[in-house]
């Protein structure tokens, strides 16, 4: 349960969804991913690090290599799931309550 | 900050439990789902018409970012004040059935509330779709969020 919520924090960065969007695609390395971003190297190891480290991505390594691979068993799992839609209504109802707080001031 | 909103959605079932506690007394709660001009502010939409009463309608109209207007409308069937409303929704232009919404009003104590909202979908796969629709808008801004990346001149 725990590892599901993390890794719903993992795609709550929208970077981090880009990079899966990119690996999705194809296998790539560290160097090819952070090529693609204007974000400093070290930033982008450390996106590398928390989606790995929640299974969204797998590593293999290939010769002197370490390529970073979509895990598409846990991006299913994600995907699956309700957080999104959840939010939307945790916020629609945080709105409620507030206005009515005021609502309830003025009268 | 607290979760405060709970969605039960068992597998393989057409509907979803929707809960959600307030720091509200049952009144307010119930008049936010009532009255027009509030219904407008926490919901974010237009609203057309709002006929509370056994067989009355309801239609609501937003406006997206790009100008789009996106209408839902419904039928009031059970309509009974700080207690429980149950009506048809549909998401006009869309392929999704019209689903039925049961939600109940109860007081916690004179201070609290909780609504319970329950739709009922025509399939499960209807259910899962609509649950999966905003976790699909947010890959499609990563999406977008990428292509701007790519066009970008080096």
């Amino acid at each position: 349960m725990n590892l599901r919520r993390d890794a719903f924090q993992a795609i709550a960065d929208p970077t981090r969804r880009a990079i899966l969007l990119l690996v999705a695609s194809q296998a790539m390395t560290a160097g090819a991913i952070a090529a693609n971003f204007d974000t400093a190297r070290p930033t982008v190891s450390r996106h590398l690090q928390i989606l790995t480290e929640c299974e969204l991505l797998g590593q293999q390594q290939q010769g002197r290599e370490m390529y970073y691979h979509i895990n598409a068993k846990k991006m299913k799992e994600v995907a699956e799931f309700i957080e999104p839609f959840r939010m939307i209504w945790e916020h629609r109802f945080n709105k409620l309550e507030s206005i009515m707080k005021k609502y309830k001031a003025r009268k | 900050m607290e979760q405060k909103t709970r969605i039960h959605a068992e597998d393989g079932k057409q509907e979803l439990l929707i809960t959600r506690d307030f720091a509200l007394p049952l009144p307010l709660l119930f008049t936010a789902y009532t009255d027009p001009e509030i219904v407008a502010q926490w919901m974010g939409t237009r609203v057309l018409t709002l006929d509370n009463r056994v067989h009355g309608s309801w239609r609501f109209e937003t406006t997206d970012p790009k100008g789009n207007k996106h209408g839902f409308n419904g039928v009031i069937h059970e309509f009974e004040t700080n207690r429980k409303i149950t009506r048809t929704f549909e998401m006009e232009n869309t392929p999704f059935s019209p689903w039925i919404e049961y939600l109940e009003f109860e007081s916690l104590d004179g201070d609290t509330s909780r609504l319970t909202m329950q739709p009922v979908y025509r399939s499960v796969e209807q259910r899962d779709r609509l649950l999966q629709l905003p976790f699909a808008q947010g890959i499609q801004m990563a999406h977008n969020r990428i292509q701007e990346i790519f066009s970008k001149p080096k």
